[in-house]
């Protein structure tokens, strides 16, 4: 025997035959394979014997020797699962410190996560009524302008629409829709505002919205045709049957040939009522400056989808739109391409940013980023979870040893543990989801488009996604933990539980929490960060006043006999008529030239009043405000920037020289009477272009009023009252520019307050966690501690020994995070916007002092408890 | 009932285990029968055959002392139980019935 024990056979071989082997075949089995190993042993070798061992083991692995998956008869499976439960009520019963810093943890991050999964649920399940939804394509555009970027669009030519069906056979039905149907609608003496689609009668091939009243096929066939959904037909008509009624919207009378069931609120085309689109008669110019309704570039107003048929994929209608693309833009002689492509309604939901959309769209990025910060929350929660279920081994690796002894098998080991993590990951559930009940408002109340979309109603489906996360975070949590204690060595812990190789993992730990530490220090210096800058972008001095200025929509009405009433107020201080309102993110531009007629650029352009440059007081560099004068007479004057100056090299920059010089602005010869400072046209975001005021004593659309800060409701009271006479049917819509300026960068305001909820769920669950390890490591070192103090340590030197360690973890978070943060924002985020505030070694801070406060406050008061104990009665136990 | 037939193998092996009493475990039985058949016997396919005759019902085994061979693994010992027994019998017979039916069989013959 001795000496055979140098020809073993090949133990990987043995073990797969373990692996795989039914129990009670193995025995056998393995004795056999034995037997014949001997026995080539001595007859060919070792060499062939090990090989022949190891085909058999091979040979051996047949149906009838494979082992059934369930490997412990079920009764025994089932006490054993009752037994965890019961063990892990226990634990979690015993130790309410780790439980509750658990269980708050897991609850905080779970309920951003249940949120969110809420909210993705409510995204994919966008127009999930209508049948068809996977061969429904959406043609979008591509707008390639000459030199320039290009830019996406949802809308397409009405052309695309008529030509496609023509060209391409495996469309099943078709459907073009056009935007900007609104007007008065008079019903009897009442008069409604509305608005809806235009749509050609494929409408409902494509769309399957159900018809409560009148016939698909035909209710969008005839001009002035018009189809109300149901809540819409009631609000016009009460109970009253709508159908076959005649409306006057503004001057020309509608019938209605159908009435539509309402379109869920989860569907991205939103209508009060869809409009025969051969109510437009094509061969008219059409109303807007982009040309007539069927050129191939009149891309802005109209959507077309196409329902393939089941026989037709993507690429085909691919292939087919690039071909259209090429011929389209050869014969269009235009300067701007215009690229069509599919895209699929599914993805409409959740899809890349593009203009013109018909109704509510998420970015995928967004969704992806909240997912993102959402699984960073969660994976915080579960390592303090790892790092406290590892730090409390010294108390719970006996049990694990007498466990082995008594004969637990190592899987068993961790059956236990992941049940404990998944037991208190369910707890936590319960508290998260009345945290998410409370959060689910306050989170679409951030979002404002959200909010009239989405409800993140409750549904079975999402009550077992729930489910599933609390399960995935308990098992994630758990692992490491199960992982480590199934391995420990039952005998070696007996003996001494302290011979431990606790610290074996301890960097593993540390990086835990210097991982937890950064992400916080990441958020919260992105919120700061976020909110100074936002801050900075509504104090920004626009170069003009905007304090106590209110603008007035017309909406359509005259404005003389309004401004005469409105300046009888006595608070009123003065009041100015401007086509739009600038500085808020809109725009409205044309080309401008000098004197060479072939070198025109761009200039942003606005009509006003004489009054309107002194009641925002804008700075003259040089000239006169505009002249009073008739409407009729012709414009002649025009007041430019500095930019207008600059790009051209009028009078050489200089603002005197240039009075008096001439441009062309859309064909028209304008003086320039006078030369502004550069002042904000548009948004912080963008440079300051070449801008231009040209007078008009009726600009339309603004009347703005500045008001006597003393007295401001009752002054608008008064406004409203004068509003009311004028126009009837419509609210009066007067917004001050302060706060239209701080609805512009309202998206900022959102993600600081979105970063800054993160961050402060972040810190939580890290200072929860740094709390939990605090105390676990001041446990271990109780009694190194009382010997120090015996030995004459004093309190100062001991919290430092104590805290040293900590602190020293928050130092690398901070020097990981802060440079990152501040990169980030410096070379990237801020880089797209032009005007901003440099980022201050303030805001890099705060953040930084804030949590180093609460972590110093937590190390601190744990250190001196201990510190603070008689070291005799320590020491009096051994 | 496929359970019940007795396959020609499946009669050689279950004759086998009848056969050597009390030393019936998979090796020797291997050994046995490749004595007999003069023909290389494969492990696998004794220990495929025995397990479907436990299966059928027609053998049984136990698990013997464990001893220092075998790298201390203990040996199935496998005896044939009743059905087993009567199968055997069955097939002999059938056999016979068919020998006595040939008129004057003589190996020059063939």
């Amino acid at each position: 025997m001795k000496k055979k024990k140098t020809a073993q056979p090949p133990k990987w071989a043995t073990r797969f035959l373990t692996l795989y082997c039914r129990p009670e075949l193995l025995e056998d089995l393995q004795g056999d394979l034995n037997e014949f190993f001997e026995r080539n042993l001595q007859a060919r070798g070792a060499f062939l014997a090990r090989l022949i061992y190891v085909i058999d083991v091979l040979k051996f692995f047949r149906p009838y020797t494979v082992r059934r998956p369930s490997l412990v008869n079920p009764l025994n499976r089932k006490i054993m699962f009752a037994s965890y439960f019961k063990t892990s009520g226990r634990v979690i019963m015993r130790n309410k410190l780790f439980s509750g810093i658990n269980i708050i943890g897991m609850a905080v991050s779970m309920s951003v996560g249940l949120l969110v999964i809420a909210f993705v649920s409510d995204l994919f399940s966008f127009d999930h009524t209508l049948n068809n939804r996977d061969r429904i394509y959406r043609v979008v555009s591509t707008l390639v302008p000459a030199g320039s970027p290009p830019v996406k669009l949802a809308s397409t030519s009405w052309k695309a629409g008529m030509l496609l069906p023509r060209e391409i056979p495996g469309i099943e039905s078709i459907v073009i829709l056009r935007r900007g149907f609104s007007g008065d609608a008079k019903i009897g003496e009442s008069t409604v505002p509305v608005s809806g689609l235009y749509a050609n009668e494929g409408f409902f091939d494509v769309f399957s919205f159900p018809l409560v009243k009148g016939v698909a096929a035909t209710a969008l066939k005839q001009p002035r045709s018009l189809v109300l959904t149901q809540t819409t037909a009631t609000k016009l008509f009460g109970l009253a049957d709508p159908m076959g009624k005649v409306i006057k919207v503004d001057t020309v009378n509608y019938t209605v040939t159908g009435i539509l069931a309402d379109i869920p609120k989860l569907s991205h085309i939103q209508f009060e009522m869809l409009v025969s689109l051969s109510s437009i008669d094509v061969t008219a110019p059409a109303s807007s400056n982009d040309g007539n309704y069927l050129d191939w570039t009149n891309i802005f107003s109209n959507y077309v989808y196409v329902l393939l048929s089941k026989k037709t994929d993507q690429a085909t209608l691919t292939t087919a739109l690039n071909s259209l693309n090429q011929r389209e833009n050869a014969a269009s002689g235009s300067h701007n391409k215009i690229l069509l492509s599919p895209q699929p309604l599914k993805a409409i939901p959740v899809g890349t940013p593009l203009g013109n959309e018909l109704g509510f769209v998420m970015f995928r990025v967004a969704v992806l980023t909240l997912a993102g910060l959402a699984l960073i929350i969660i994976l915080s929660a579960c390592f303090n979870y790892t790092n406290l279920s590892i730090a409390r081994s010294l108390r719970r690796s006996r049990e694990v040893g007498i466990r082995k002894v008594i004969g637990a098998k190592r899987i068993q080991v961790i059956g236990q543990f992941i049940a404990e993590s998944v037991i208190i990951s369910l707890i936590s559930l319960c508290f998260a989801f009345f945290i998410f009940l409370l959060l689910r408002g306050q989170f679409l109340s951030f979002f404002p488009d959200l909010q009239r979309t989405l409800s993140l109603e409750l549904s079975p489906r999402l009550g077992i996604a729930f489910i599933l996360l609390a399960v995935v975070v308990g098992v994630v949590a758990g692992l490491l933990p199960a992982l480590f204690y199934s391995k420990i060595n039952a005998v070696q812990v007996l003996k001494d539980a302290s011979s431990l190789k606790v610290f074996r993992h301890l960097s593993l730990r540390k990086a835990f929490v210097v991982i937890q530490y950064t992400f916080s220090l990441i958020f919260i210096t992105a919120a700061v960060i976020g909110y100074t800058q936002y801050e900075g972008f509504i104090r920004l001095d626009l170069g003009f006043t905007t304090t106590n200025i209110l603008n007035i929509d017309m909406q359509g009405n005259k404005d003389d006999v309004f401004v005469k009433e409105l300046s009888a107020i006595p608070s009123v201080r003065g009041i100015s008529r401007s086509l739009i309102v600038s500085s808020l993110g809109s725009l409205w531009g044309t080309d401008i030239k000098y004197r060479n007629p072939l070198d025109s650029a761009g200039v942003d352009l606005n009509y006003i009043d004489e009054h309107y440059l002194p009641l925002h007081k804008y700075t003259f560099l040089a000239g006169r405000n505009f002249t009073p004068k008739p409407k009729d007479a012709p414009e002649t004057e025009t007041i430019v920037n500095q930019q207008v100056l600059k790009r051209f090299d009028i009078g050489h920059n200089n603002p005197e020289k240039a009075i008096g010089e001439v441009v062309t602005i859309d064909n028209k010869r304008l003086t320039i009477v006078g030369v502004l400072k550069d002042f904000h046209y548009g948004t912080v975001e963008s440079k300051i272009d070449p801008t231009a005021f040209r007078y008009s004593a009726q600009p339309g659309r603004y009347v703005n009023v500045k008001v006597d800060p003393a007295n401001i409701p009752a002054t608008i009271t008064g406004i409203e009252t004068i509003w009311k006479q004028l126009d009837k049917v419509h609210p009066l819509d007067a917004k001050f520019y302060d706060d239209q300026i701080e609805q512009a960068y309202r998206a900022y305001s959102v993600m600081v307050k979105v970063i800054g909820l993160f961050a402060l769920l972040a810190i939580c669950i890290s200072s929860l966690g740094l709390f939990g390890m605090v105390i676990y490591t001041m446990e271990k070192r109780v009694k190194e501690i009382s010997i120090r103090r015996v030995l004459g340590a004093g309190n100062g030197t001991l919290v430092y020994l104590l805290s040293k360690g900590f602190l020293f973890l928050l130092l690398i978070s901070a020097l990981i995070a802060l440079p990152l943060t501040w990169l980030f924002f410096d070379k990237v985020v801020l880089t797209k916007i032009s005007y901003h505030q440099p980022i201050q070694f303030r805001d890099i801070f705060i953040g930084l002092f804030f949590i180093a406060a609460i972590a110093f406050i937590m190390i601190g008061t744990q250190t001196l408890k201990i510190v603070r104990t008689n070291p005799a009665r320590v020491l009096k136990n051994e | 009932m496929k359970g019940t037939h007795l396959g020609e193998f499946e009669e050689l092996v279950l004759l086998t285990i009848a056969s050597l009493v009390n030393n019936a475990y998979s090796v020797a039985i291997c050994d046995e029968l490749s004595k007999h058949a003069e023909r290389t016997v494969k492990l696998g396919v004794v220990h495929a055959v025995l397990n479907r005759l436990e299966e059928k019902g027609l053998a049984k085994s136990e698990l013997g002392e464990a001893t220092a061979t075998r790298g201390g693994k203990r040996k199935r010992f496998y005896v044939p139980t009743g059905a087993g027994k009567a199968s055997l019998v069955r097939a002999k017979e059938i056999r016979d019935q068919l020998w006595q039916k040939i008129p004057n069989l003589t190996l020059k013959q063939i």
